[in-house]
C-alpha cells in the first residue's frame, strides 16, 4: 500500500478518489480478515460516507490537508461516536459511546477515513492481543505466532497492509512491542502530547496513544494530527506542537553533534542472540550516519518491570470499578440484590487477566499492604525517572532492543502470566518516567520474523526522535519488506 | 505469603464473584507475582520521594459551570435497565 504523501498526491492530482482509495482499503480488509483477525468492527460505510466528503471538497477545489482521504485503523478502546467501542471485553460488547474522543475527532476533521476499530488484549491489558475476548489476532509474518499486544490488531492491520495507519494506546509497551513483533514503525509520545479524552482509562498515570505506521514519516504526518493541548484531559501538556513531518530530513546527518546512549542493562540474559546481533549492527549504521555512540548505565532499569505491575494494576484496579453493570455495559441477569449484581457482572463481564490485574491492585491498594507495595513502588518509579534524567545530560537519544525476542506463538504464554509480563521489560521503564519512545525495524531473525529498535528520547523531543529515526530508516531497507498474504 | 482466605477477601473487596476454581488459580499466581516483587526491597528508598505522576503539571483548574448535555437520551439508552430518566437497579436490601 501507498504512503500517504503518496496518496495525497493522487487526491490533489484527482488520479484517484477518496472513494476509490476507501473501497480498496475496505477490499483488503475483507480478504484478510478470515487470516488477521485485526479488526473487531469494520466500518464500511463510514469510511465510504467519509470518503465522499472528502471527495466533495476536492470536487469544490477546496484544499485537502495530509490525512484526508487516508485509510486508518482505530484501536478498540478509543470512544467513536455511534460505533461500538468494545475494549475488547465483553463487558463492553453494546457500548456504542455517546460522544467523540479528542483522537478520532481531530482525525475526523482532517478527512481520514476509519475502516474499523481494532482487536487488543482486554482493557490493554496483555502483550500478544490473546487476551481479547473476542479473538486472536495473527501476526502477518507468520500466521501461527502472536502480533505483540495490546495493540496487536493495529499494528497487524498496518503490517498486513489493512489500512495505511493507525492508532493504538501503549502503558507499558503496548504500542512498541506489536510494532516490533509486526514490524512496522510505533511511537509512545510524551505523557500529556496527545490527549487522552475518550480513551478507555487503564493506568491513567502511564495511558498515552500513539500512531503506527509502515514509514516514520507517515508516522510523523499522523502524530502532527493527533498531538496537541486539549482543555478535556488536565494533564494535557500546553505546547506548541512542531511540523514534525516537514521537520524531516532526507539527508540528516548529525555529524557528531548527536550522541546515542546504548543502554547496557538492556543486554544480557534473555535477550535473544539475533536480536542482539540486530540491534548491535543498528547502533553502528547510526555511528555511520554521525552520531557518536557511548554505552549508558541505567542501573534501575531492571525494576521497571515489578514496579510497574504495582502502579498499572493499583490504578487498573481504580479505574475499572465503573464496570458495574448500572449506566452502560453488560449486566448478569437475576441478581438476588444490588452487591450480587456487581460481583457477578464483573465476574462474567471480566476475562481472567482483567481479573488478575484488579486483584492484585486491591490487594496492595489494602489497608497495611500500601506502604509495602504501591508507595514503594513510587519511590522506585523516582529512581528509575532520575536513571533516564542521567542520561540524557550525556546523550540525546538512547537505544536498546524493543522487544527482547521475536514474535512468540500463540498459547506459548498465556498459562504463565509472569512470563508474559517479561516481553515488555525494555518498554516498561519509559512509561514509568513519561518520554517519548518509539520502534522501527532493524532486521529478520532466520525465520523472516521482524526485530525491533527501541529509540527513546527526552521529553517533549519527538521532534528529534522522528529525524533519527528516519536517517536509520532511509539508511536501510527493512521497512522496504512486507509480508506475503 | 498468601493464602486462599485473603484472596477470597481481595475478590470480595474488588466486587468479583469468583469460583473456587479461579480462587485457587489466583491463589498460586498471585502468591508467584508478589514474590517477583519483593526484588524492590534491594533498593534503598528511604529518602526518595514518590512519583505520582510522569510528568508533572499542576493547578488545572476549569470554571466549575453547568452545562447544557446533548445527548442525555442516548446516555440513558445505553444502561442496561433504565425507568423514564433513572437508570434501575435490583434491590439493594435483602434477597440472600
Amino acid at each position: 500500500m501507498a504512503s500517504i504523501r503518496e496518496l495525497h498526491q493522487q487526491l490533489v492530482r484527482k488520479e484517484r478518489s477518496a472513494v476509490e482509495i476507501a473501497t480498496e482499503a475496505l477490499a483488503r480488509v475483507q480478504a484478510l480478515e478470515p487470516k488477521l483477525h485485526s479488526f473487531i468492527s469494520v466500518t464500511a460505510d463510514r469510511a465510504i460516507a467519509q470518503a465522499q466528503q472528502v471527495d466533495a471538497k476536492i470536487a469544490a477545489g477546496e484544499a485537502i490537508g495530509p490525512l484526508a482521504g487516508i485509510p486508518i485503523g482505530i484501536k478498540d478502546n478509543m470512544c467513536t461516536t455511534g460505533i461500538r467501542t468494545t475494549c475488547g471485553s465483553r463487558i463492553l460488547e453494546n457500548f456504542v459511546p455517546p460522544y467523540e474522543s479528542t483522537v478520532t475527532q481531530r482525525l475526523f476533521e482532517a478527512g481520514a477515513l476509519m475502516v474499523g476499530k481494532t482487536n487488543m488484549d482486554e482493557f490493554a491489558m496483555g502483550s500478544s492481543t490473546e487476551t481479547s475476548a473476542y479473538q486472536v489476532t495473527a501476526n502477518p509474518w507468520d500466521l501461527q505466532r502472536v502480533p505483540g499486544g495490546s495493540s496487536g490488531g493495529s499494528a497487524a492491520a498496518v503490517a498486513g497492509g489493512q489500512c495505511v495507519v493507525s492508532l493504538g494506546s501503549d502503558t507499558g509497551g503496548s504500542i512498541r512491542q506489536p510494532a516490533a513483533l509486526c514490524g512496522v514503525v510505533g511511537l509512545k509520545p510524551t505523557y500529556g502530547l496527545v490527549s487522552r479524552y475518550g480513551l478507555v482509562a487503564y493506568a491513567s498515570s502511564l495511558d498515552q496513544i500513539g500512531p503506527f505506521a509502515r514509514t516514520v514519516e507517515d508516522a510523523a504526518i499522523l502524530l502532527g494530527a493527533i498531538a496537541g493541548y486539549d482543555p478535556q484531559d488536565s494533564t494535557s501538556l500546553q505546547v506548541d506542537v512542531p511540523d514534525y513531518a516537514a521537520a524531516l530530513k532526507p539527508d540528516f546527518k548529525p555529524r557528531g553533534k548527536l550522541r546515542i546512549g546504548v543502554i547496557q542493562e538492556t543486554f544480557g540474559e534473555g535477550l535473544d542472540a539475533t536480536v542482539e546481533a540486530a540491534v548491535t549492527k543498528a547502533v553502528e549504521v547510526l555511528q555511520e550516519l554521525g552520531a557518536e555512540i557511548q554505552v549508558i548505565n541505567c542501573p534501575q532499569f531492571r525494576y521497571g518491570l515489578p514496579t510497574y505491575y504495582i502502579i498499572a494494576p493499583s490504578e487498573a484496579s481504580a479505574n475499572l470499578a465503573r464496570y458495574d453493570g448500572v449506566k452502560y455495559g453488560y449486566r448478569a441477569a437475576d441478581p438476588d440484590n444490588l452487591l450480587d449484581m456487581y460481583a457477578k457482572t464483573r465476574a462474567k463481564g471480566f476475562g481472567a487477566e482483567v481479573k488478575r490485574r484488579i486483584m492484585i491492585g486491591t490487594y496492595v491498594l489494602s489497608a497495611g499492604y500500601y506502604d509495602a507495595y504501591y508507595l514503594k513502588a513510587q519511590k522506585v518509579r523516582t529512581l528509575i525517572k532520575q536513571d533516564f534524567e542521567h542520561a540524557f545530560q550525556k546523550v540525546d537519544i538512547l537505544v536498546c532492543p524493543t522487544s527482547p525476542t521475536t514474535a512468540f506463538k500463540a498459547g506459548e504464554k498465556t498459562d504463565d502470566p509472569l512470563s508474559m509480563y517479561l516481553s515488555d521489560l525494555m518498554t516498561i521503564p519509559v512509561n514509568l518516567a513519561g518520554l517519548p519512545a518509539l520502534s522501527l525495524p532493524c532486521g529478520f531473525d532466520d525465520q523472516g520474523l521482524p526485530i525491533g529498535l527501541q529509540m527513546i528520547g527526552n521529553v517533549l523531543r519527538e521532534d528529534l526522535l522522528l529525524s533519527v529515526a528516519h536517517a536509520y530508516e532511509q539508511a536501510t531497507e527493512w521497512h522496504k519488506r512486507s509480508p506475503s498474504l | 505469603m498468601l493464602d486462599r482466605e485473603q484472596v477470597h477477601k481481595v475478590a470480595h473487596l474488588a466486587r468479583l464473584e469468583l469460583t473456587p476454581a479461579e480462587e485457587e488459580q489466583f491463589t498460586t499466581q498471585l502468591g508467584s507475582i508478589l514474590d517477583y516483587f519483593e526484588q524492590l526491597n534491594e533498593l534503598d528508598t528511604g529518602d526518595v520521594p514518590p512519583t505520582t505522576r510522569a510528568i508533572d503539571v499542576s493547578n488545572v483548574v476549569r470554571v466549575d459551570a453547568l452545562q447544557p448535555y446533548p445527548a442525555r437520551e442516548a446516555i440513558l439508552d445505553g444502561a442496561p435497565d433504565r425507568d423514564g430518566e433513572f437508570f434501575k437497579v435490583p434491590q439493594i436490601m435483602g434477597g440472600e
